[in-house]
């Protein structure tokens, strides 16, 4: 018995393909930033807690805090924050109309997740360009 | 012999039937309302200063609707990263502490968020 289950782990079992082995497709593209974007935003929290922290704790530590984000380094992080919660919220509305049974042939599923890629960088670069006009970084640029 | 009614009854091999997906889903429409409210507040109040910060928090109805998204966007997040952990860890010990810290650090982000919201909303 023995040497007959030694044979059989010598053996190599047959295992599914892994990710490598497909040719990237979009939904499977999207799946993957869906599952990044979601563990991106999960750390991304610190950053709201502590905003809402240093606001909480006084005016001289506030003003430090939005200091720190008003650097290059902080906008381009305040930057991917927001793309990655709009790409992750699209994803969401995604799998909502998943869960319906609905959309999912292939030339849907297709459609769908270029949309989620191409609306999340519009409706990111709306919104700074919002901000950039709010702020009047626009016309200060010119 | 597992009939259905007996599937039903034991709710599957984590014991806990749909609860997880219903969940997720239910914190993920309160967020897809209250995450778009909450950026345009939070690109309204970049850069003002505390006294404007805290004026703005003094509103019920802000408050409150930051509470909401904290308490749903926290459970969310717990969540997520359980699946994310369980997918990828297999280690039995190592899953253990990781599924402790997740449980620890979103109620810490939780906590700390809340208190800050209250403090502001409260004026101290």
């Amino acid at each position: 018995m023995a040497e007959v289950s030694s044979e059989r782990q010598a053996r190599p079992r047959p295992l599914s393909p892994h990710l490598q082995i497909y040719r990237p497709q979009i939904n499977m593209v999207m799946s993957i930033w869906h599952r990044m974007t979601g563990a991106a935003l999960y750390f991304g929290a610190v950053l709201l807690a502590w905003w809402l922290l240093a606001a909480a704790t006084g005016p001289d530590y506030f003003a430090f805090v939005n200091g720190l984000f008003g650097t290059w380094i902080g906008m381009v992080v305040l930057v991917g924050f927001s793309w990655a919660l709009i790409h992750h919220a699209l994803g969401g509305i995604r799998h909502f109309i998943w869960d319906t049974a609905s959309s999912m042939d292939i030339a849907s599923v297709n459609f769908l997740s270029w949309a989620t890629i191409i609306f999340s960088v519009l409706l990111t670069a709306a919104l700074w360009l919002y901000i950039a006009s709010d702020r009047g970084w626009i016309a200060a640029w010119q | 012999m597992i009939t259905p009614l007996k599937r039903v009854r034991g709710l599957g091999s984590a014991h806990e039937g749909a609860s997880h997906f219903l969940a997720q889903r239910i914190t993920a429409v309160a967020n897809l309302i209250l995450a778009p409210f909450a950026v345009g507040l939070i690109a309204a109040l970049a850069g003002a200063d505390l006294a404007t910060v805290k004026a703005t928090l003094a509103n019920p109805a802000v408050a409150i609707a930051l509470l909401v998204l904290i308490i749903s966007m926290t459970v969310h997040m717990r969540l997520g990263m359980q699946i994310i952990i369980e997918d990828y860890v297999h280690g039995e010990g190592m899953k253990v502490l990781l599924l402790l810290a997740n449980t620890l650090f979103t109620l810490l982000i939780a906590t700390v968020a809340i208190f800050a919201v209250l403090k502001l909303s409260f004026g101290g």
